[in-house]
């Protein structure tokens, strides 16, 4: 049984079809990528699956790990598994990263009948992932993203994933707005969460993260449509000829 | 966004679960008010003749007041005119006069205490908290008092304080609400049947947190109650302040007044959870709460601060003030006020500077669900005489849905040129995008709500004391309910 099984899927938002019609099937242990221009829908692809409601599903199935995403919840995706690291991560004022980690890690964990875990369980844990990240201890007691600089969000995002390993994780422009050192750590992050066990969705507009991340798939979205889908020389042949000789070859799926 | 709708209006079902009433045996005078109600109130409590008499002027002012229809109207709020005359002015459950100890105590009373997570017998006591409880007009135990007692420090109900400390009952009633000061006070000075009376005497440090737990049970009754707190030279005390009261259609009016003095180098830091029935959702019933609270730092290098946290009420109206007289002395208010569904809030402080280098903080939270109104108001004042006076005004609302509204009148009044005033504010949307993003990190709709607010709220509860800091967030998370859309 396949981890991600996208099924037919239309979307519109305000009555205008922003996906129409895609079909995608992602087992763990792959690595996707999806490219594509701005506008073509990735970040709504990328929405949909954590179920962000302000989109209007019209047509197709959705299943995670067998279970039909669809029906979920927001917080109940997340507790099945699924993890949406955001491209614009919001400020929560006044709740500290750590306090606003350790109950995700908590809720996610009472969702699965399993004991709570208290902050003295947690600090080890939540160091040992700082570290990857090579992020700072003081951003534990900072309020949630406040002060951050864009890096840093974005890292922040890496590290909530860490700790939270989730079963598929749709990265949204990771690599966006981070300069080179950055994105080395980011994507290292990312590396290490690679598992047989998990699956990972990286929607990116670039081709450089996949200099780190070697995705096992590459597919390009145009217009709400995935027009072609390869191997990692697919993001090398887009790097450089770009997205125009695409919608002229406008192949069908792989 | 249909379904965060949904979730939490799911929530909004959840009910006020203090809303009980107690079966216990009352004795009340009949409803209504004219002189003779207050002589049968000073005259049940056997009061001393001075207090008959400041009674009687304050009834005298107070009559004059109604008559010249002199009740507030200023606030930002709305309620059909109450009838005075339609109210009981003294309910008390039975019991046997004197009380020595707990045991003798109605056991549905403490039972109610109890529900409400009171713990008034001794043993349950948390550790360092003594307890006086307030059971319609009746303070009816006090914890620990013997313990205090050995260092000096005088915590009683106003009554037994009026037996026997009337010299300094006598010497600081009305000193810093004088019965003339506004209508609700010079009610509450003619009619008030009990309260609690704090007194810490020269360089005492109060070892525990002391604590008022106030409870309205009886029907078509107000609650009146008046809270005196003295701290001598040198002293310092925290004192809290809890409240609830049983589910009722009606309406009822809560008007106390508290007093609190610090002399020279002395410290109060007055600290309240106020969760009095709030009324159903589409505001029917609920209490007024209509209160006076003012501190004045006479002393040199002393301090007031006031915490309060306001939830409940179906109207609130209530400013804690800070009269800064002593040089080099502190006033402080720190302020989370929630209201939902149709409730009204009109609070804030002033702050007045009278003493040189006198400096005060102002943080006041606002948050407002559903149809609830909230209204901050505040007046800094820095007198003539106050050379060097600071304050920090921190000013701000949340809201929640659609229908709700804040609103903010901060009046700032500068008579001294060396004065440094700061004032911020800012009025913010909980966003649909916090409430995602939390969502999609596993926590429900009702958690991430709660989550936001509490950080919102983060600065303010610093200053409660820890275990009233607990107990406030889980407040909040309930009285919240209902909220986005």
């Amino acid at each position: 049984m396949s981890l991600l099984e996208i099924k037919n899927l239309h979307v519109n938002v305000d009555n205008h079809e922003i996906l129409k019609g895609i079909d995608l099937t992602v087992n763990a242990g792959e690595v996707h990528s999806i490219m594509g221009p701005n506008g073509s829908g990735k970040s709504t692809l990328a929405q949909v699956l954590a179920r962000r409601e302000a989109y209007n599903i019209t047509a197709g199935e959705i299943w995670l790990d067998g279970k039909d995403l669809l029906a979920m919840k927001p917080e109940e995706a997340a507790c099945e598994g699924l993890f949406l690291a955001f491209q614009y991560p919001v400020e929560i004022s006044g709740i500290s990263n750590a306090y606003f980690l350790r109950s995700a890690l908590n809720a996610i964990r009472k969702y699965r009948g399993l004991d709570e875990m208290d902050a003295m369980d947690f600090l080890p844990l939540y160091r040992e992932k700082l570290k990857l990240l090579e992020m700072d201890e003081k951003l534990m007691n900072r309020s949630v993203n406040e002060g951050f600089s864009g890096g840093e969000k974005k890292r922040n995002e890496i590290l909530q994933m860490a700790i939270l390993e989730p079963k598929l994780a749709v990265l949204d422009e990771t690599d966006s707005g981070l300069d080179i050192d950055a994105l080395r750590i980011v994507a290292k992050g990312i590396e290490a969460m690679r598992s047989p066990k998990r699956a990972m969705v990286v929607v990116t507009h670039y081709q450089r993260l996949l200099n780190y991340i070697v995705p096992d798939f590459v597919h390009v979205l145009l217009d709400g449509r995935i027009v072609r889908s390869g191997g990692p020389e697919l993001a090398l042949e887009l790097e450089e000829k770009g997205y125009s000789t695409m919608e002229t070859a406008n192949a069908t799926p792989a | 966004m249909s379904t965060n709708v949904d979730t939490i209006r799911d929530l909004a079902e959840r009910e006020y679960k203090w809303g009980f009433v107690t079966d216990v045996e009352e004795e009340r005078v009949p409803k209504g008010l004219n002189e003779d109600t207050i002589r049968l109130i000073s005259a049940k409590k056997q009061e001393p003749e001075f207090m008959l008499e400041w009674r009687l002027r304050a009834y005298r002012h107070w009559a004059l007041l109604e008559k010249a229809d002199a009740e507030p109207k200023w606030a930002n709020i709305k309620y059909p005119p109450i009838d005075y005359q339609n109210i009981a002015y003294y309910s008390a459950p039975k019991q046997k006069p004197g009380l020595n100890s707990l045991d003798e105590l109605d056991p549905e009373i403490l039972r109610t205490y109890e529900k409400l997570g009171i713990p008034l017998a001794e043993q349950k006591m948390l550790a360092g908290v003594a307890v006086d409880a307030v059971f319609d007009s009746v303070s009816v135990a006090t914890t620990f008092k013997g313990k205090l007692a050995e260092l000096g420090i005088i915590f009683c109900s106003f009554s037994e304080a009026v037996q026997k400390h009337p010299e300094l009952v006598k010497k600081y009633l009305g000193s810093v609400v004088p019965y003339t000061d506004n209508f609700f006070a010079s009610l509450n000075a003619a009619v008030f049947t009990d309260g609690s009376f704090v007194y810490v005497p020269k360089g005492v440090r109060c070892p525990m947190e002391l604590s008022t737990y106030f409870r309205i049970n009886a029907a078509e009754t107000g609650q009146f109650e008046r809270t005196l707190i003295i701290a001598d030279e040198g002293a310092s005390v925290s004192y809290l302040e809890g409240c609830t009261a049983p589910i009722r259609d009606e309406n009822q009016l809560h008007a106390a007044v508290v007093e609190l003095i610090a002399l020279d180098n002395a410290q109060i830091k007055y600290s309240t959870v106020q969760n009095w029935y709030p009324g159903d959702k589409q505001g029917k019933g609920g209490i007024y709460n209509f209160v006076t609270k003012r501190g004045k730092c006479l002393g040199v290098n002393s301090k007031i601060s006031w915490t309060q946290v306001e939830t409940g009420s179906a109207i609130t109206w209530k400013y804690p003030s800070c009269i800064l007289q002593g040089e080099n002395s502190v006033g402080e208010f720190y302020s989370v006020a929630l209201t939902n569904n149709y409730q009204q809030a009109d609070t804030g402080t002033k702050m007045i500077h009278i003493g040189k280098n006198t400096r005060s903080t102002i943080v006041s939270k606002g948050i407002s669900a559903g149809h609830g109104q909230n209204t901050y108001r505040g007046q800094v004042k820095i007198l003539k005489g106050a050379t060097g006076a600071r304050n920090y005004t921190q000013c701000d609302s949340l809201l929640i849905g659609e229908k709700c509204g804040a609103h903010t009148f901060p009046y700032i009044e500068v008579k001294n040129s060396t004065a440094q005033m700061e004032h911020e504010a800012s009025t913010s949307k909980i966003g649909e995008d916090q409430l995602f993003y939390l969502r999609q990190r596993g926590l429900t709709a009702e958690d991430a709500v709660s989550m936001i607010v509490n950080g919102f709220c983060k600065r303010v509860f610093r200053e409660l004391p820890m275990e009233f800091a607990v107990e406030a967030q889980k407040l909040l998370s309930v009285s919240l309910e209902g909220s986005v859309g």
